[in-house]
């Protein structure tokens, strides 16, 4: 008796809105409990340092030369775009400043997260994609190891620690383009440089960026992990698993970063 | 040649299936299997694709929860299991996938130390090194020790699948179309080797296959699975010593092929 209504619930399973608005808010309801999850086993043991490391160092490591060309260009440029403004202002002296306060508050967070949603966040997708449909991760837990605790817990783990590392990173080598653009066009000397960029530097706008990437750092991880955890329909279900997971990660990335400046800012009273 | 069945108990079920239902939305998978494996026995689960037999193993090693029925293996029932339970009772099991499901970043060696490592405390790197290259003579492939999954065959793929799941000494062994994809050579090996684990390791192993002479090789009993339930059990020539036209059909096609 018992199994036949179970069978009939299975078949005539009724769409409480629409086929599509309930897989939506299934999907969201699933992302939270994968999220509750990660929380609940990531204080169990075992811990998985080695994989933790080993990923820190895929992450953050293999991911130097790209934000350190970015970080570099993004504060030549920026300075350079931004002097002819201040030259008419005869503002000139404040540009350090201005630059640091750009690249510490708002650039070095963005573009080191929005480089690692590409380059972190796809491979996580792929990865984990890859190995859900060859059956990787069946193996892993009919061999009784905890595939979400080895997989997915190490990677949202070393992207939630390393990032906030990359963007720190970003940020110096940012001010180090900025100097040499500077120091061509005035007459400056390094200390001098520095003194006057963190001059309006405060604790509040370092500890907001080091917040910020670590909550841009936590959404690459659980998205890259999740659309790879979750992935079907073999090699198209990988393609799309790495694709969702920069897409998804981007936007939210976008939506984070307004509302953290929105709670900075009213803390700092604008 | 002739098997030797003295290890197997018939009086002892390490596997005992009964009213086992299995649905995927409105897909009917399995309905109303009943199977009893005996210790140190291999069954052969024979169907068609897609009639649900990697359905089945998958239950058994809770990779997968059934809609309704009863499953115990090694006197404990899967479904009613928590986790720590069912990590307990699959240290137990071996599984062999179809397609292998070795770590690809992993090399051999690390695909064969990575069970071992985490459920064996306290182990010497040179005990760690001997059961690896133990579970790789076994299996044959002492030389790839150092190889990437990538660089191995098909058939060799199969055999360090197998050995992954040698390292840990399961009671039962689940095969999930060992011989699926490979040349007829190759397959032959893999028949030979399943054969040698139960002989060494005294293993009772459900093998799913569509493939009859893997079956006639392998299998202590036939199981075929039609339509989600199984339609004759028993020794291959007592499964197709029969008139029935799905079985003679499926045997028919199987050797003309």
């Amino acid at each position: 008796m018992q199994s036949q209504e179970k069978k009939s619930y299975i078949v005539s399973k009724p769409y409480v809105i629409s086929k599509k608005a309930d897989s939506f808010f299934s999907s969201i309801y699933d992302a939270f409990l994968f999220i509750g999850r990660f929380f609940k086993e990531v204080f169990q043991r075992p811990f998985e340092f080695q994989e933790i490391v080993r990923q820190c160092y895929e992450i953050g490591y293999r991911s130097l030369p790209l934000i350190s060309l970015t970080g570099f260009i993004t504060g030549i440029v920026f300075t350079k775009q931004s002097r002819p403004s201040l030259v008419e202002f005869g503002a000139a002296s404040w540009l350090p400043s201005l630059v640091a306060i750009a690249i510490l508050r708002a650039l070095a967070p963005l573009i080191t997260a929005l480089i690692s949603a590409g380059r972190v966040g796809s491979s996580i997708g792929a990865e984990l994609g890859s190995m859900r449909v060859t059956e990787q991760i069946d193996a892993m837990e009919v061999s009784a190891v905890n595939p979400f605790k080895f997989l997915v817990v190490s990677r949202i783990v070393a992207t939630t620690v390393t990032i906030p590392i990359l963007m720190l990173y970003c940020a110096l080598v940012g001010m180090l383009g900025a100097f040499l653009n500077v120091s061509q066009n005035e007459e400056t000397n390094f200390i001098a440089f520095w003194e006057s960029a963190f001059d309006q530097i405060t604790f509040l706008d370092v500890w907001s960026s080091v917040i910020k990437a670590i909550v841009f750092g936590f959404t690459i991880g659980v998205v890259g992990c999740y659309k790879g955890y979750y992935a079907s329909k073999g090699t198209e279900g990988v393609g799309k698993a790495a694709n969702s997971s920069v897409v998804l990660s981007m936007f939210l990335i976008f939506i984070e970063e307004v509302i953290i400046v929105q709670i900075a800012n009213s803390i700092r009273g604008y | 040649m002739q098997k030797d069945k003295s290890y197997i108990d018939t009086s002892q079920a390490v596997i005992h299936i009964r009213d086992l239902y299995k649905s995927f939305g409105d897909l009917h998978v399995l309905r109303g299997v009943d199977l009893d494996v005996f210790k140190g026995e291999n069954v052969v689960v024979l169907g068609r694709s897609g009639t649900g037999k990697s359905v089945l193993i998958k239950i058994i090693s809770g990779l997968l929860l059934p809609d309704t029925g009863k499953v115990v293996v090694l006197d404990r029932e899967v479904d009613t299991l928590d986790r720590k339970q069912l990590m307990e009772l699959r240290l137990k099991i071996g599984f062999s996938f179809q397609n292998s499901a070795l770590y690809d970043s992993m090399s051999i060696r690390e695909n064969l130390e990575f069970p071992l490592v985490r459920h064996v405390k306290n182990l010497s790197r040179k005990e760690v090194n001997t059961a690896v290259e133990e579970v790789l003579e076994s299996v044959g492939l002492e030389q790839t020790i150092n190889q990437m999954p990538s660089e191995l065959s098909g058939g060799q793929k199969k055999r360090i699948g197998i050995a992954r799941t040698l390292i840990l000494k399961p009671e039962i062994m689940l095969y999930d179309e060992p011989t699926a994809g490979l040349d007829p050579i190759t397959s032959i090996e893999i028949n030979e080797l399943i054969n040698e684990v139960q002989e060494r390791y005294h293993t009772s192993s459900i093998i799913i296959t569509h493939d009859l002479t893997c079956a006639k090789l392998t299998g202590d009993r036939i199981a075929m699975l039609f339509d989600g339930q199984f339609l004759r059990v028993g020794t291959f020539e007592e499964v197709f010593d029969t008139d029935e036209e799905r079985v003679r059909n499926f045997y028919d096609y199987n050797f003309t092929e």
